[in-house]
């Protein structure tokens, strides 16, 4: 073989610039990184100092301000009043149903996520990946409230659910849980019962995707030291497997927790009269015009989630990042 | 005596692949055994039957007597040093150490006492509340080795445990490793590619290809005495003669093995011996490698560091004594 051919030294040591605007920006961006950092951050960076953060410090404002109750306008001097008035009974039941709401849809969410994220993060290969990818987020491609009106009808008293139990002879199950007190209700399409499901259908995905990614940064050979040192499949499960996925599931639990805590439609549309907060939200700016009580509902979720953060870092649920 | 590991007639397919193929093995109680192969030959297979990670197609593997085909890892008292340690990431090193014992039902005082202990004798002390990240590749190592030795196991296998460190710290490693067994009176199963580490630390080797076991013996039958071609080439690399060419220095048409470093090479065009060509020369530090062309057939020599040499390209010729041509059991 001849190398003759790679070891031409026609060409020079130093190639000429390549000339034109291009070029030379191409060079001064290669002496200056930081100068096309600075490019690149600076619209997103403006995007969201103004018009993100802004728009939320306006929100937090208003929330300072109180309504007159006599001319329905609104007076703008700094006051706790409305902060203080979420403290009144039906306020305060309203924030306690949707958190309990949204813990146990964000409870549901993980122990149903779970098993599903770890088949597609430890079993799954190829066209299975690419089913369970497809099934996961092929319900968020259509439209939310196309898919809880279809619910709708499955959760209705004519509705397939019923259909189907009646068929399997188990309409007392749904007859005796409707029946019960709080969770009950004429069918399950006006029961919190039927809020819940939907919920955890709805923002199943946004569970099953972090907790999926966690699972998948964890080596197998984890799993198997862990056996080898001499741990049963549960032991192994709370020991390593939990702890290591704890991050996928705070941060799946995140957007179920605060995406419960702050919709308005779901309850609208499947469940009971009882308000939750975004509904609370949504009659006060709207039909009320209490703008400042409907900001201070608004900075009820905030401040939940901050506690919440709070905690499951204290729990170390970040340490295994 | 029972055997410490024992396999009969034990093979483990992947599909159509036969990793590990109808392979014989006993290993003694207290042995240091070495499973040398190329990758893919199936000592690693090998190993991992042992551990329970995965169940043999067919055959028999004993553990001290105990039949443990169907037995999952965690009722095995076998533990493993992994290849990349499999430290867990969200335990101090401690409580790594402690994991065993703390599966086991042992108390935080008593696992903790023990894990103390069991860092001291890899010479840790004091590095638990580190995080297995904070640790640099030799340490890992170490506190990998400590994991598996708080359980008292009765064998410890190590998946090519030294694979990733550097040269100096791998030679440090293998003989702390020596004489940790020594002490302990533990069995080790060790699986490694590397011949060197293999001759070095173990009692005895089997080497491995195409998931068969091709020879088991001591480091010196196994260097020494190869039985087959591959076992000359792959271990210290011999010289391996055909059929042909030994007979006209045994009188036997056989295939045979001998020494790079048993070869004496004299700067002559002419003369008794084998005339070959200088083609290359390697120096290694204490060693230079000689490549050689005898009319055709690739040999290599080793000579001492400082040896005058004859440049590339020039004739010279090879002698060697008769006893160091090793001729194997493989067929011409």
């Amino acid at each position: 073989m001849t190398t003759a051919a790679l070891n031409s030294n026609a060409a020079p040591a130093i190639l000429p610039g390549k000339g034109g605007i291009g070029g030379a920006l191409s060079d001064l961006f290669w002496r200056k990184p930081r100068f096309l950092l600075l490019l690149m951050l600076l619209p997103p960076v403006l995007w969201l100092g103004i018009v993100y953060i802004g728009s939320l410090f306006a929100l937090l404002a208003q929330s300072f301000f109180s309504i007159d109750e006599y001319s329905g306008l609104i007076n703008r001097q700094f006051t706790l009043k409305t902060y203080g008035d979420l403290f009144q009974a039906a306020n305060l039941d309203i924030i306690l149903r949707t958190v309990t709401m949204a813990a146990l849809v964000t409870l549901a969410s993980a122990i149903v996520a779970f098993p599903i994220a770890y088949y597609a993060a430890r079993y799954a290969q190829g066209r299975w990946k690419a089913l369970f990818y497809l099934g996961i987020m092929l319900p968020l491609w259509s439209s939310y409230l196309v898919k809880i009106y279809a619910w709708k009808l499955i959760l209705a008293k004519e509705g397939i659910l019923t259909w189907l139990l009646a068929k399997l002879h188990l309409l007392w199950v749904l007859d005796a849980w409707l029946s019960l007190p709080i969770v009950g209700g004429n069918s399950l399409s006006v029961s919190f019962t039927g809020t819940f499901i939907v919920f955890v259908y709805v923002w199943l995905p946004f569970m099953i995707l972090p907790v999926q990614a966690a699972l998948e940064r964890v080596p197998g050979n984890l799993v198997e030291a862990s056996s080898d040192l001499g741990a049963s499949p549960g032991q192994t499960f709370r020991n390593v497997l939990f702890p290591l996925a704890l991050p996928g599931i705070v941060a799946g639990s995140i957007f179920t927790f605060s995406l419960t805590l702050g919709d308005y439609i779901i309850p609208q549309i499947i469940g009971t009269s009882r308000l939750f907060i975004g509904q609370a939200v949504y009659s006060q700016q709207g039909t009320a015009g209490n703008i400042p009580l409907a900001a201070a509902f608004t900075v009820v979720p905030i401040i939940i989630m901050g506690f919440y953060l709070w905690g499951a870092k204290r729990m170390g649920a970040f340490d295994a990042l | 005596m029972t055997s410490a590991v024992s396999f009969k007639q034990v093979s483990r397919h992947f599909g159509s692949v036969r990793a590990v193929d109808a392979v014989d093995l006993e290993i003694a109680p207290g042995e240091f055994f070495a499973m040398l192969g190329p990758s893919g030959s199936g000592k690693t297979t090998c190993l991992r039957l042992i551990a329970g990670f995965g169940q043999p197609s067919s055959g028999s593997i004993s553990i001290f007597g105990e039949r443990a085909e169907g037995v999952p890892p965690y009722r095995r008292n076998v533990n493993t040093v992994f290849q990349d340690y499999a430290l867990f990431p969200h335990l101090s090193v401690l409580d790594n150490v402690a994991y065993g014992l703390m599966v086991k039902g042992v108390g935080k005082a008593g696992r903790h006492r023990a894990a103390e202990e069991a860092l001291s004798l890899v010479r840790l002390p004091g590095y638990g509340a580190r995080r297995p990240g904070q640790l640099s590749g030799g340490q890992r190592q170490r506190v990998a080795l400590a994991r598996a030795l708080v359980n008292q196991p009765k064998v410890l296998l190590l998946d090519e445990p030294l694979g990733a460190l550097d040269l100096k710290l791998r030679e440090n490693m293998q003989e702390e490793l020596k004489s940790l067994q020594k002490a302990l009176g533990i069995t080790f199963v060790f699986v490694t590619h590397d011949q060197g580490e293999a001759l070095s630390m173990a009692d005895r080797v089997a080497v491995f290809n195409d998931g068969r076991i091709m020879q088991i013996g001591t480091p010196e039958d196994i260097y020494q005495r190869p039985k087959t071609r591959f076992v000359a080439d792959f271990v210290g690399s011999s010289n391996v003669l055909p059929p042909d060419f030994v007979q006209r220095y045994s009188g036997q048409h056989r295939w045979a093995s001998l020494r790079p470093e048993s070869i004496r090479v004299a700067r002559a065009a002419s003369g008794e011996g084998v005339a070959a060509r200088l083609v290359g020369t390697n120096y290694l530090g204490a060693t230079t490698r000689l490549a050689l062309d005898a009319d055709g057939l690739q040999l290599h020599a080793i000579v001492p560091a400082g040896t005058p040499l004859p440049d590339d390209g020039e004739a010279v010729i090879l002698t060697f004594n008769r006893e160091s041509l090793h001729l194997m059991d493989e067929p011409a």
